[in-house]
């Protein structure tokens, strides 16, 4: 029992990433992960709302009839992420602002409406709530990854400590848009070439 | 000429998807095909104009006055998908031509971020009626600019012989980025 529930939780992290494998909700991963600090804030916004939304969907996945449910779930989260946006203007009104609209677009994320109807309309309330745990835990330290590289060489500083020391120039193609996207293409190759790795592995494996 | 500025800043300047990084799902799941592309250029470009015209009338007339901005994002989301789905059984029964080229678009970005972006940019910017107009045909325009692109340069890009690792997504986040480097070559064009 405890084992499938690890399982449930652990395969969001790195065998169905939202952003390097699935491919899912990228706008955010290039938008705010210009420095660690707005990528974990939004990170931890996004793994709050997936995983009350999943708890929400699945206590209720009895109650709503499946010709509506899309309404349904798209009203739920949206009132989730309303109340995000409340509490960060309330207490971190930077924060909120380095964000901007892109908090906002939390509610059309595919990824959270995803994890909705693929499990959490179909699983019970705690297997549904690991699930967007997990999924919320690969996106934010997916965000965060590439947040890290981005900020280290292309502001010099790490959550705004200096790194390199006042010598360093900054690359700043890695601030820029460009820089983002290209990062994420190798990134994502290199979760790649890491999945096929271990797919041979586990393929030999079972030969021997 | 105020105008003017406006359409080219949301077309070439602040181009959505490269500088702003909005609505990337459907720039990267569409553009393998140079048709689909073009029909999906279309179909964001009129769904955006027309859903942003229904938000702002909405926000101007009915949260603004009243106070209940703080609604905003859960009433423009549901006014869109709501919209987008009346948009698609109009044209299912009265254009069943047009329903076949687009209609499966259409679906796809009834929740988009590209789609929702709009209004709330225009919220945010507190523009005018016509000045939301504006921004919203040119944006959806600077849209279907880079799924265009894209879509010429990936199909180009299967006669190449790309790096197994590479291939798929990878190769076309670097190729996003070559042209994000492309338009950033804009950015000094309009100083706003």
């Amino acid at each position: 029992m405890n084992d499938s529930l690890w399982k449930i939780f652990k395969k969001g992290i790195v065998d169905e990433n939202p952003i390097f494998v699935l491919a899912l909700s990228l706008c955010p991963a290039l938008a705010v992960t210009s420095s660690v600090m707005t990528s974990l804030t939004m990170g931890l916004s996004v793994m709050f709302v997936i995983s009350m939304n999943n708890l929400v969907v699945s206590l209720t996945r009895k109650l709503v009839n499946p010709k509506v449910r899309v309404p349904v779930y798209i009203t739920s989260i949206a009132t989730i992420v309303t109340l995000v946006q409340l509490l960060l203007q309330a207490f971190a009104p930077d924060l909120y602002k380095a964000l901007g609209i892109y908090l906002a677009l939390v509610v059309v994320f595919a990824i959270i409406l995803a994890r909705a109807e693929v499990f959490a309309s179909k699983n019970k309330p705690i297997p549904s709530f690991l699930d967007g745990l997990g999924m919320g835990t690969g996106f934010c330290l997916a965000l965060m990854l590439i947040g890290a590289i981005r900020e280290v060489f292309g502001n010099g500083t790490l959550l705004g400590i200096s790194v390199f020391g006042a010598g360093y120039s900054p690359a700043l193609i890695m601030i820029l848009p460009a820089g983002g996207f290209i990062l994420i293409g190798y990134l994502v190759a290199g979760v790649k070439m890491y999945l096929n790795y271990k797919e041979k592995k586990l393929a030999e494996r079972g030969e021997a | 000429m105020e105008y003017l500025t406006l359409f080219i800043s949301a077309v070439v300047v602040n181009n959505f998807v490269l500088t702003r990084f909005l609505g990337l799902c459907i720039f990267f799941g569409v553009s393998k095909n140079l048709n689909a592309s073009v029909g999906m250029g279309m179909a964001v470009t009129s769904v955006m104009t027309l859903s942003s015209m229904l938000a702002w009338i909405v926000y101007t007339y009915v949260l603004a006055p009243f106070g209940l901005t703080f609604l905003t994002t859960v009433v423009f989301v549901l006014l869109i998908a709501s919209f987008v789905q009346l948009l698609e059984m109009i044209i299912k029964k009265q254009a069943p031509a047009l329903y076949n080229m687009w209609g499966i678009y259409l679906l796809l970005i009834a929740t988009n971020c590209i789609v929702l972006s709009v209004p709330l940019l225009n919220v945010e910017s507190s523009f005018g009626f016509l000045k939301s107009l504006v921004f919203a045909i040119g944006s959806g325009a600077g849209f279907a600019l880079a799924i265009v692109l894209m879509a010429s340069l990936r199909e180009k890009l299967r006669l190449a012989d790309v790096p197994k690792a590479l291939d798929g997504l990878g190769i076309a986040f670097v190729l996003a980025g070559m042209l994000a480097l492309a338009f950033l070559g804009f950015s000094g064009m309009i100083a706003i």
